[in-house]
């Protein structure tokens, strides 16, 4: 006790008014009376939005690049990653006729349950083609456990296109 | 047929009722009274729904938030603007918050003493319902005679003490209640309930002495609330005897189980308190009788000591007579009862909850020695005015 640095202060014994209590209710009723005539700091939420900052860890989502490519080449690594098993992934090959058949894979289903979802945020985190985003959206709801599930067509939708500046896939088609 | 309704009859005559429609009988009397005490009951009990919203709303402005203010029927929205503003004020929200009680599954604890459990909640409303026979809302001044006439159902002897007395009943509600519920935390409460209920009543009526007093200098019936009203045509009697008007509103935050002295129900050591194994209707009445007990205390406070329904010291009808004067009595009373439901409520969302310990001292140690010492001051007073100075 003595090497820390606490101060023990003594209660003054309450003073005969204020054994009263009604100087204090009074000082405290001032306070709420002023209260109640600021502004209430209320956001009516469904009508108003919060704003959202940026960076803000939302539902995951999916991505495009700024050709429209889906970046997402199907490595699996989010998946194995994920710690509550939320993230689904079916493989599959990219069409031949594309132009980004160099890329080879590109999932064929890619599932997320937004029930299991704990916004850890490591699937982006561990992504090397930065495919997986969480994004700003955070309102979620569903009428069943299905709806729960983003398929990858939803995953997209919520994604959309966020630009690529290295473009290795582009250098790797020159080369 | 008796004064007051005598008066009614001379009241709906002065809205211009034909004669036709109105005999001056006995049945007519009895009918017009029927007719009064509906209204009269209806009208509280609305009371009480919307004084449950002042509540919510003062709440809300006291936390700086907004309150309900969304909750609309179709019929209301419709209304431009004022559908809006009726909106915004949350003017449905009371109807919506009972609906959703009547509408609930009704439980019955296995547990519970069935007889005692369904009343106790009865037994909590009823009590505060009987009281309203006995208070006079306004007065009726006959234009011709300037005579007065109460609009009170009974005007009985006794006056506040049979009000008092009967309000106390309140108790075994909260008793009973707790009791019956078979279940420790509603036990605690309703114990400390009732001990504090009748640790409070003392002071609550030894308090409102000293207004007797001065109401005897000018009725020969001081203990009637007309004539405690009628006496306030002056100063009020918060000017005359603003200790007692201390101790009384205290006492009553006490008797009401308002905040501060919410023991009964003190959410965050005995649960719920009395109705912790309480549902749907039931705690509807409990939570009925409960608003109803504030709204016939604050009645109570304006008859006592803010003048009834009186506009203005010295100037009690501001010259009105008539029917015009009743209904300014009226509003009056409104406005003053829902000016002290106001202070009742912003006290309870500014100050915590007292110990129990503190509630009996304060009660015991605090309260009843400055009830005593008022009403024994105001004695002395009186004796020696009426002894020497007469
Ligand atoms: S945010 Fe976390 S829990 Fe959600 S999908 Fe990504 S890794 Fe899984
Ligand atoms: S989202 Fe990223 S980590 Fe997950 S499979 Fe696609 S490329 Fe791999």
């Amino acid at each position: 006790m003595a090497t820390q640095n606490i101060k023990v202060i003594t209660r003054k014994p309450l003073r005969w008014w204020e054994k009263l209590y009604i100087p204090q209710v009074l000082a405290g009723m001032k306070i709420t009376l002023g209260i109640m005539l600021r502004k209430p700091v209320t956001l009516k939420y469904p009508f108003e939005r919060p704003v959202i900052p940026k960076g803000y860890r939302g539902v995951p989502t999916l991505v495009k690049d700024q050709n429209g490519r889906e970046k997402c080449v199907s490595c699996q690594l989010c998946e194995f990653v994920c710690p509550p098993k939320a993230i689904r992934i079916t493989p599959g090959e990219i069409d031949p006729e594309s132009g980004n058949e160099h890329i080879e894979k590109a999932p064929a289903e890619f599932e997320i349950n937004m029930l299991r979802c704990i916004y850890c945020g490591m699937c982006q985190e561990v992504c090397p083609e930065a495919a997986i985003v969480l994004q700003g959206e955070y309102s979620l709801n569903g009428y069943s456990r299905s709806g729960m599930i983003n398929d990858k067509k939803k995953l997209y939708e919520l994604g959309g296109t966020i630009p690529d500046p290295v473009r290795k896939w582009d250098k790797k088609k020159r080369a | 047929m008796d004064a007051f309704a005598q008066g009614l009859l001379e009241i709906l005559k002065g809205w211009g009722v034909s004669d036709a429609w109105l005999p001056d009988t006995v049945t007519t009397g009895l009918i017009l009274k029927a007719i009064f005490a509906v209204v009269v009951v209806l009208a509280i009990m609305g009371c009480c729904l919307y004084t449950v919203l002042l509540e919510r709303k003062t709440a809300a402005w006291a936390q700086g938030r907004v309150g309900p203010s969304i909750t609309t029927m179709p019929l209301i929205a419709a209304i431009p603007l004022v559908g809006k503003v009726l909106t915004y004020c949350g003017f449905i929200q009371p109807l919506a918050d009972g609906g959703k009680l009547f509408m609930r599954q009704e439980p019955l604890p296995e547990h519970v003493n069935k007889f005692y459990y369904c009343l106790a909640p009865c037994l909590a409303l009823a009590p505060a319902i009987i009281t309203m026979v006995m208070i006079p809302f306004t007065s009726y001044i006959n234009p011709e005679t300037g005579e007065e006439t109460a609009l009170m159902l009974c005007n009985m002897n006794p006056g506040f003490v049979f009000m008092f007395a009967i309000s106390s009943l309140g108790v075994y509600g909260v008793v009973l209640g707790g009791w019956a519920s078979n279940s420790k935390y509603p036990f605690l409460g309703s114990i400390r309930g009732s001990a504090q209920m009748i640790s409070y009543e003392l002071s609550l009526v030894l308090a409102i002495l000293p207004v007797v007093l001065i109401t005897a200098g000018t009725s020969d019936n001081p203990l009637s609330l007309f004539s405690i009203v009628q006496g306030q045509g002056g100063f009020w009697n918060i000017i005359l005897a603003p200790l007692s008007a201390v101790i009384y509103f205290v006492a009553l935050l006490a008797e009401m189980n308002r905040q501060p002295f919410d023991m009964p129900e003190s959410e965050t050591d005995t649960v719920g308190g009395f109705h912790t194994e309480y549902g749907t209707f039931k705690f509807g009445l409990f939570f009925t009788g409960e608003y109803l007990h504030m709204i016939l205390g604050s009645i109570l406070f304006v008859m006592f000591f803010l003048g009834g329904w009186h506009a203005l010291p010295f100037m009690p009808t501001l010259g009105l007579d008539g029917v015009l004067g009743t209904l300014l009595g009226i509003v009056c009373l409104v406005v003053k009862v829902i000016f002290m439901l106001f202070v009742i409520i912003w006290i309870r969302w500014t100050v915590p909850r007292f110990r129990f310990d503190q509630v009996m001292r304060i009660g015991w140690k605090l309260l009843l020695p400055f009830a005593i010492a008022n009403a024994v001051a105001y004695f002395v007073f009186f004796g020696i005015y009426e002894t020497l100075l007469k």
